[in-house]
């Protein structure tokens, strides 16, 4: 059987940070990933390939050895679960904050605290270990509507500058954990293909190591 | 209640159809006709136990698997059995009580109620080996060298080895003086082979430079057979525990490459699986195209203290549906078709047949199927009193 690499990439903003980092360990893809509708790309090695998906579905292809390796941000890999997963590398890129975050001033008013989020695995973790009955209501997007609304308390979200929760008249609170890319690697893929993987590690580490200047 | 309610199996439970179950139950006497040449003997331990004697000594991550329900005869707890290891540690050390090596096997359906991992089976066939009462490198060789011989009955053409040993982290931890929290954030880390979050965790909680040093090359000690040699120049100062794992190691590699020369090792000294219960060298087979490990196992002595008496032991186990997917053939079509006729001197001749060995399916009156179907290559026709097999076209 060949060694062939799989490597799952996240769509979005995370991609564009991720190929000059790919390309600076000698990875690239064979065609121009944003002017192609096809989802599984040949680079510039024989061997490896890449498929482009969304974020949520990294930690899944990995850990299911659909794809060998993948690259996805830490506040998906916090909710997925670290099963059958390793992190060998924190590639320092997309960093923010995953974070709580509440309206301006206001004190949560409930005993059993509302809190909208997309991270429900995450959400239910925090607020048990803080001591706090937490109702977690799961949104897919704009978390900062739902206290407006009157939907939730609190919401628990990414944080980057702080923009569009001030715009809604919100303010972030507590720090649950800091953000950024890190590359996944499949157990068995570890296992099997520790002689390909190991170099691709240590180039992109390098990689890594060179651009914190 | 609609169609699709009746037809529904849980999460995690299969039936096994043919030619699948044909496929099982070949590798079943296969790897049983395997250990019994070895000198193991079978045992078959009970499906349902009171949750005391199931759970002793095993930690939480078993008591999560198993399926739970009230005897209505005793009101006590009782649980389907999840992993038969401890149970077969207890015949070891309680049932049996015999002196000196123990060999025991077993193939038996087992339960979780949570499966081991992502998109697993609930309902498993373990099949495994157990050596108790031996504590040499001797005992776990000769595991290792069944498991994988086991997985190439199967049908393996390509397997990897992944060897660790549990011995190395637990001395570290011991040496550190570890509190518990902390412990267990290095685990986690460890598990995750995450150098940068394990850095965290050391920073704050190690305090001897020298041990620190030495956890934050743990997490990087993985790869062929070289990285032994690394983690001896790593460990030069390590407690004497440390230095006699790596010894077993370097044995153990030895040891199956002696009889595989092929064999790809990997050797990992942060692999933490089963820490609750494992007390020295931990392996896993592997083969590609699969996303887990076909066979784990590894030397976990103790489990017999909570029966009264302490035994070493080491043995593996594996999920004998997953292993008999390695080799889907098509089942031969070797059978012989006889007409449904009460013609005298036929069901002689089908009896016959039978005794010899054959394979004979007799039509039924009406039926639409044919000798194809029924996987027959040959069939029964009269000449003159006589009835003879003849090839088919």
């Amino acid at each position: 059987m060949s060694k062939q690499l799989i490597l799952a990439l996240s769509k979005g903003r995370i991609l564009d940070e991720t190929l000059p980092l790919l390309a600076d360990a000698g990875i690239w893809p064979a065609e121009d990933l944003s002017k192609s509708r096809k989802l599984l790309f040949d680079t510039n090695l024989p061997d490896v390939k890449l498929v482009v998906i969304r974020a949520t579905d990294v930690p899944t292809y990995v850990q299911l050895g659909a794809a060998d390796l993948g690259i996805a941000g830490k506040d998906v890999l916090l909710e997925h679960g670290a099963e059958g997963l390793y992190e060998p590398l924190d590639l320092e890129i997309a960093r923010c904050k995953l974070m709580t975050a509440g309206i301006t001033g206001a004190e949560p008013a409930h005993a059993r605290r509302r809190v909208a989020t997309k991270f429900v695995s995450v959400a239910r973790r925090y607020y048990a270990e803080q001591g706090i009955q937490a109702e977690v209501i799961k949104l897919y997007g704009a978390m900062e509507l739902a206290p407006l609304m009157n939907l939730a308390d609190e919401i628990v979200d990414i944080v980057d500058t702080g923009n569009t929760l001030r715009a809604n008249g919100m303010e972030p609170r507590e720090k649950i954990a800091d953000i950024s890319t890190r590359l996944v690697v499949n157990q068995a893929a570890m296992t099997m293909k520790h002689d390909r993987l190991k170099p691709l590690l240590n180039r992109l580490r390098e990689a890594v190591t060179s651009r914190r200047g | 209640m609609t169609i699709a309610d009746r037809w529904l199996l849980p999460d995690g439970m299969d039936e096994v159809l043919p030619p699948q179950a044909a496929r099982m139950e070949e590798l079943r006497r296969a790897l049983l006709d395997l250990y019994h040449r070895w000198g193991y003997d079978q045992v078959m331990p009970p499906p349902l136990e009171f949750l005391d004697s199931l759970l002793t000594g095993t930690g939480t991550d078993l008591d999560l698997q198993t399926f739970k329900l009230t005897d209505q005869l005793t009101g006590r707890m009782m649980g389907a059995s999840a992993d038969v290891t401890p149970q077969v540690a207890r015949m070891d050390a309680h049932s049996l009580k015999r002196q000196g090596p123990v060999r025991l096997c077993y193939c038996t359906n087992v339960l979780r109620a949570k499966s081991d991992q992502h998109q697993g089976s609930r309902s498993p066939v373990q099949v495994g080996v157990e050596l108790f009462g031996h504590a040499g490198l001797e005992a776990d060789l000769e595991i290792l060298r069944l498991a994988l011989g086991s997985v190439k009955a199967a049908g393996a053409a390509e397997v990897h080895l992944a060897l660790g040993h549990i011995g190395l982290y637990r001395s570290l931890v011991q040496a550190a003086e570890l509190g518990h929290a902390e412990e267990r954030a290095i685990f986690a880390a460890l598990e995750l082979k995450s150098p940068g979050e394990l850095a965290a965790c050391v920073e704050s909680s190690v305090k001897d430079p020298a041990l620190a040093e030495m956890f934050l090359a743990l997490v990087e000690l993985h790869g062929g057979r070289e990285v032994l040699d690394e983690a001896r120049s790593a460990f030069a100062e390590a407690p004497a525990s440390v230095g006699a794992a790596l010894d077993q190691l370097a044995a153990l590699c030895e040891g199956v490459a002696a009889a595989d020369p092929q064999l790809d090792i990997y050797i990992d000294l942060a692999e933490l699986r089963g820490y609750e219960y494992h007390t020295g060298m931990m392996f896993a087979a592997y083969v590609p195209g699969y996303g887990q490990a076909l066979a784990k196992g590894g030397r976990y002595d103790d489990t017999g203290r909570a029966f009264g008496r302490a035994r070493p032991a080491t043995g593996f186990s594996m999920d004998l549906k997953l292993l008999a997917t390695l080799d889907e053939q098509q089942p031969p079509c070797d059978g012989i078709w006889a007409p449904a006729d009460d013609a005298p001197g036929l069901a002689q001749a089908v009896q016959g047949l039978r005794e010899a060995g054959e394979r004979v399916v007799q039509a039924l009156p009406g039926q639409r199927t044919g000798p194809a179907e029924h996987r027959c290559d040959r069939q029964l026709v009269r000449m003159g009193d006589d009835w003879q097999v003849s090839h088919l076209a």
